[in-house]
């Protein structure tokens, strides 16, 4: 392992990246399989269950379970977009209009960059997260470069040159703002539990993860469980931050026709559409981090002792394994709550998403931070 | 009318913090996430077809093979949308029931204009003319929408019939003319 964490050359830090992109990338799009097939069970529907190769049909088992789950369906709906005309409406700013979908996939993709996403116990035996850049500023990196997303639903807002998707734009922008508060605000109190005063401070996401492994009852504690209120303004802020139902104003389908995104298609439409699953990766990543212990597999369970339970104790690769198969399992479980909220709860309107937002997300997430403020400091005193 | 006035509670504080509702409509979705789906797997499983449904309009035939319309043009002049179309003929005088004397010698539904209304059977005295079972229907042209006699009798097939009404009146007739001689 020592290869992977010390030798730093351009190259390898290239062929990292590219691999957790060619991750992320598929498990995107197979979320947006996952979305039509939860819709559909909610809905008590099958779902599509009807593309198949025929030479995939001689499969015995295996093809007929690919068909019943849809992938086929995935993936030619990938090949739709790839081959479909690339339609640029005449009215549009053609320049911006075709940068927008792309500046909607680089924050996208970069945020990956500080998620720890799994960690394997080093020689030491300390443990040693699995991320491409293990920065101190962490999760501020996140909200910084997750933030700058917005701007692509402006840009193609208004690039597209009709009430729709200005409207949209608008909306989205407003409410990204807004919720960005209550987001930031709420995770402060993570961080100033994890970090010691007059000590060395880190934002690092890991440092969290690391927190909720500490031995005994109230270190091995995920956050949730602690910090309850924090959880939740977080979570309600992240559906706003990620576009999701019931915050959904930047599409809103049945009043603005598709939103930000209305006089997009083919390609360009998929890139958006990408952006926002990867998006809710990133976002329900951080959460899972934050709040629900990251690769930790239960409560009062850190990777450790899971991993001597599992005898692969001395084995960092096989450990590392099984921790990144931990995380990505909170992850797809986040985002099937993401797709349970969806086709659960409806839409709300605009003036509710701003009362929501600034008259009861902010004050309570200032009075979340206020009381773990004073109980920290009463604690440490 | 009595008219009731409700009072108009205010919301309480769980209920403006929308997260009660949002958990129990989060358990209702799980409930049917879960259930078995309602929906047919459609052209490999239909639908059970209920007693008294309009289908695709037909022509049948009695229980000994006899065509029972007898082109009288009812139906013709009943359609609303004009989907039906008859040309009158007879029956030779050889045949075994030359005594109905006439049958339809061209009888063309149009299935793009029929609107399944079952006036048509409604109104024939024959019970020659049925809605039956079918109710899908396609094809590439106009013209293969058009349902012809053969097929039309094609797709009725021969329903029970308690009547006989034409061997009935056969007897009746041959009876009176023997007791005439």
């Amino acid at each position: 392992m020592n290869f992977f964490t010390q030798f730093h050359s351009m190259p390898l830090d290239v062929l990292k990246g590219l691999a957790v992109i060619c991750v992320m990338f598929p498990l995107a799009g197979a979320c947006s399989m996952a979305e039509r097939k939860v819709c559909a069970w909610i809905q008590d529907r099958p779902g599509p269950n009807r593309a198949i190769p025929f030479w995939f049909a001689w499969v015995p088992v295996l093809g007929p379970f690919m068909q019943k789950i849809g992938a086929f369906h995935l993936l030619a709906d990938g090949l739709k977009f790839l081959f479909k005309e690339e339609i640029t409406p005449g009215q549009v700013n053609r320049r911006y209009f075709v940068l927008a979908p792309i500046l909607a996939m680089i924050p996208a993709l970069t945020t990956v960059a500080v998620v720890p996403f799994g960690a394997f116990i080093g020689a030491d035996g300390s443990l040693v997260p699995l991320m491409l850049a293990n920065v101190d500023i962490g999760l501020l990196a996140v909200f910084a470069i997750a933030s700058l997303g917005v701007y692509s639903v402006i840009l193609a807002g208004w690039a597209s040159n009709s009430k729709y998707s200005f409207l949209g734009g608008v909306r989205a922008s407003a409410q990204l703002i807004s919720y960005e508060l209550s987001l930031t605000l709420s995770v402060l109190p993570v961080f100033l539990w994890i970090n010691a005063p007059g000590g060395p401070g880190t934002l690092g996401l890991a440092n969290a993860v690391e927190f909720q492994s500490l031995p005994g009852f109230w270190g091995g504690t995920w956050f949730l469980f602690l910090m309850p209120v924090s959880a939740l303004v977080f979570l309600i802020a992240l559906f706003a931050e990620t576009n999701r139902q019931p915050f959904d104003m930047a599409e809103s389908e049945a009043d603005l026709v598709g939103g930000f995104h209305t006089e997009y298609g083919a390609f360009k439409w998929s890139l958006f559409f990408v952006a926002e699953y990867c998006h809710m990766i990133i976002g329900s990543g951080v959460f899972i981090l934050l709040f629900l212990g990251g690769w930790n597999p239960l409560p009062w369970v850190p990777l450790a002792r899971f991993a001597g339970w599992l005898g692969i104790a001395g084995l960092p690769l096989l450990v590392g394994t099984v921790s990144v198969v931990i995380f990505l399992a909170k992850i797809l479980l986040m985002i099937f709550f993401f797709m349970w909220v969806r086709w659960t709860v409806p839409r709300f309107r605009y003036d509710q998403v701003m009362r929501i937002g600034w008259r009861i997300l902010l004050p309570l997430a200032v009075a979340n931070l206020l009381f773990y403020v004073i109980g920290i400091a009463l604690l440490q005193r | 009318m009595a008219v009731v006035t409700l009072e108009r509670k205010p919301l309480s504080f769980a209920e403006r913090s929308y997260l009660p509702q949002v958990a129990a409509g989060l358990r209702i979705t799980i409930k049917h996430l879960f259930s078995p789906n309602k929906t047919l797997q459609y052209p490999e499983e239909r639908p059970a077809i209920p007693p008294g449904y309009r289908g695709v309009p037909t022509l049948v035939k009695d229980p000994n093979g006899r065509e029972k319309c007898v082109s009288c043009q009812l139906c013709e002049f009943v359609c609303p949308p004009k989907a039906i179309r008859i040309v009158p003929g007879g029956i030779p005088e050889s045949a075994a029931n030359a005594n109905v004397e006439k049958a339809p010698q061209a009888f063309d539904i149009d299935m793009l204009r029929c609107i399944y209304c079952g006036l048509c059977q409604e109104v024939c005295p024959e019970e020659a003319i049925f809605l039956q079972n079918l109710y899908s229907t396609s094809g590439y042209s106009r013209g293969e929408m058009v349902n012809h006699k053969e097929r039309l009798y094609e797709l009725g097939g021969t329903l029970p019939d308690t009547h006989f009404k034409w061997d009935r009146k056969r007897k009746a007739a041959e009876e009176a003319a023997g007791r005439h001689v």
